[in-house]
């Protein structure tokens, strides 16, 4: 199996001030094509600073991150957005939808900024939106949805580009639980065509859906282990 | 990246705020407006100045006496009584001077004038024939003073359409009626042309007689006020100058051209002094105007700052997604431009309106000065570029997580 995410020694320490605080203290793990992995931690342990650093928004204080085979820990600015934009896609809790803007619009917003012509856009983003089961729903504003609706937009956009990770940042945090249960079936179907998916949570419940979970504590990796009883929403 | 769909994009922002839009912009329509009616205002000034000064004669020079010289005090310029009719006899006749081609000496004296009931105290000027053709003065009705008058001392008098009026009243003709005029009985024989102008600049209300009457019978006097030229080219005007400057001179057995006892003064000099004087309020006020500009801009860039904080979120996910610093630059000067540049427009739409509308209330000319026009396309998207730069820089240096945190 190909590696994807190469996490050497990872830390990270902020300073404000003489203080100095430790929010990753040398984390190590790697993660295959086609694994969908839970990283767990209760608040305050870490995950949230992992998890930008994973997401290319933030660069590591020392240690080494191989994403796909590019070394993101050393990128500047404008280099970073280039690898969120084609390699990583993003599903926040807040959905992060832009106001006032189509569903269709939403998607294409990334393949935009990759410069793929409209018509091709387009396409694409009908297929996602078609894909997540809002195939009606494409001139809806976000607005228009409800929270599990609009969380499924959140999906399609972070597939437009065809990633090689769908890093997931506690996707069901603003929604209801049957809705919740939907994303979550989504995630699967998207896992077994074949996309990585890493998805960060503190609630077990959510991640008994992965294949794998990690456990942060501390700023310290204290578990990682395959799920034996992964939870399956169909068949 | 798309401009043309960034640049919609930033079209359909500002338009969910209209009154903030409306707001922002509203500061540069009143800059760019005033700025524009101002300068229209100042040209059609200037041209109507203009228009009047060249009424006065083309190619026109002014010999004047300059002020009484007694010791070391110099005199009001003008006041003096050392040019004669002799020099501009000597004008016409002398060989060297070929660059004349007529010449008018005048006299001019404020005089109490009555007919029958009405009196008006109004300018007299003593002329020869040749002012007709040096002031391009025309006749309305009658005839102007002829040589025969000039050399009989006749006791004759044109007058202005003006005099015309306060002596006779409307609609009269008074040829062929009499006027008194410090105590001699004279006789009306023609009326000029109507020339405008308000003011110091009225050629309207003067009485015309003849010079030798009027150094004769009713001044007493033996020099003249002023001697009148007519160059014979726009060309030539400087030689003129120097020629006449020469003979005079000599004429008054001066050999030290500091101590001239006249000066000559080109209309060219007057148009001068008259156009940087309207220049410089036109100027002086475009700078007021400009002002406003410069605070509506600060405007703007007040408002996008707000526009950047309030939408700190949607730029770091934009980022997140991908969005390079130049493309959300890119994005917010975008909203600027179109900020100042809609302002820009509807300023100059709304400056041409008024001073059409000043135009047409008052009798001043309507100009529209296209550079003007253009130079208020290009400072309204430069406002936009200059005061949107730096919120559109804070936005694009923004880090995502910090971004994508804001509540």
């Amino acid at each position: 199996m190909t590696t994807i995410i190469q996490a050497n020694n990872l830390s990270k320490v902020y300073k404000t001030g003489v203080l100095e605080t430790t929010a990753l203290a040398g984390v190590s793990f790697t993660i295959a094509k086609g694994e969908f992995v839970a990283i767990m931690g209760p608040s305050g342990s870490g995950k949230s600073t992992l998890m930008h650093i994973l997401g290319a928004l933030d660069t590591p204080t020392s240690g080494e991150y191989i994403l796909d085979g590019e070394n993101v820990s050393t990128l500047q600015d404008d280099e970073l957005a280039e690898i969120r934009n084609k390699k990583i896609g993003f599903i926040f809790q807040a959905f992060n939808l832009l106001p006032r803007t189509t569903a269709l619009q939403n998607v294409m917003l990334p393949m935009r900024y990759a410069g793929i012509p409209k018509e091709k856009r387009l396409t694409i983003a009908q297929k996602y939106l078609t894909m997540v089961g809002l195939g009606e729903r494409l001139n809806h504003t976000s607005n228009q949805l409800s929270g599990g609706q609009q969380q499924r937009v959140a999906i399609a956009r972070g597939l437009a580009m065809n990633p090689s990770i769908l890093l997931a940042d506690e996707p069901t945090g603003n929604i209801a639980s049957n809705q919740a249960n939907e994303v979550m079936e989504i995630f699967q179907q998207i896992n077994e065509q074949g996309h990585t998916i890493v998805m960060i949570t503190h609630e077990p419940d959510i991640a008994a859906h992965a294949k794998r979970i990690i456990t942060i504590r501390d700023g310290k990796l204290v578990d990682d282990r395959k799920n034996e009883k992964q939870r399956r929403i169909k068949n | 990246m798309d401009v043309i769909e960034t640049f919609l994009e930033s079209l359909q922002t500002l338009t969910v705020n209209k009154l903030r839009t409306g707001l922002a912009t509203l500061g540069i329509v009143i800059g760019i407006a005033s700025v524009i009616a101002l300068i229209s205002l100042g040209q059609a000034t200037q041209q109507t100045i203009q228009s009047q000064i060249q009424s006065l004669g083309s190619n026109l020079l002014t010999v004047q006496p300059s002020g009484q010289r007694s010791g070391t005090v110099q005199g009001a310029a003008g006041g003096g009584t050392t040019l004669t009719r002799e020099d501009a006899k000597a004008i016409v006749t002398s060989g060297q001077i070929t660059t004349v081609q007529t010449v008018s000496p005048e006299y001019r004296s404020q005089g109490q004038i009555t007919a029958g009931r009405n009196n008006t105290n109004t300018q007299v000027i003593g002329a020869t024939p040749e002012y007709a053709t040096v002031h391009k003065t025309t006749v309305a009705s009658g005839a102007f003073i002829s040589e025969r008058d000039d050399s009989g001392i006749a006791k004759v008098a044109v007058l202005g359409p003006t005099t015309v009026t306060t002596l006779f009243g409307e609609n009269t003709n008074p040829i062929g009626q009499t006027i008194r005029i410090n105590g001699q009985t004279i006789t009306v024989i023609g009326v000029t042309a109507a020339k405008g102008g308000t003011g110091f600049m009225n050629q309207d209300d003067v009485v015309f007689v003849p010079l030798s009457t009027a150094q004769k019978q009713l001044f007493g006097v033996n020099y003249v006020s002023s001697i009148a030229l007519e160059a014979t080219s726009a060309e030539v005007m400087t030689a003129a100058q120097n020629q006449v400057g020469y003979l005079l001179l000599s004429r008054h057995k001066l050999a030290d051209p500091t101590e001239k006892d006249f000066s000559i003064i080109s209309q060219q000099d007057i148009l001068n002094t008259a156009s940087s004087t309207t220049a410089t309020f036109t100027t002086l006020l475009s700078g007021v105007a400009a002002i406003s500009l410069l605070v509506g801009g600060i405007g703007i860039m007040n408002i996008m700052l707000v526009t950047v904080t309030e939408r700190t979120r949607e730029i770091g996910l934009r980022k997140a997604l991908g969005a390079k610093k130049k493309e959300i630059i890119m994005q917010f000067l975008f909203e600027s431009v179109i900020l100042t540049f809609t302002g820009g427009m509807i300023g100059i739409a709304l400056g041409v309106s008024l001073s059409y509308l000043y135009s047409s209330f008052t009798d001043s000319l309507f100009v529209v000065s296209f550079p003007s026009i253009l130079l208020a396309f290009a400072v309204s998207g430069g406002i936009g570029v200059l005061f949107g730069w730096y919120p559109a820089r804070k936005a694009s240096n923004m880090q995502p997580i910090e971004a994508l945190r804001y509540e």
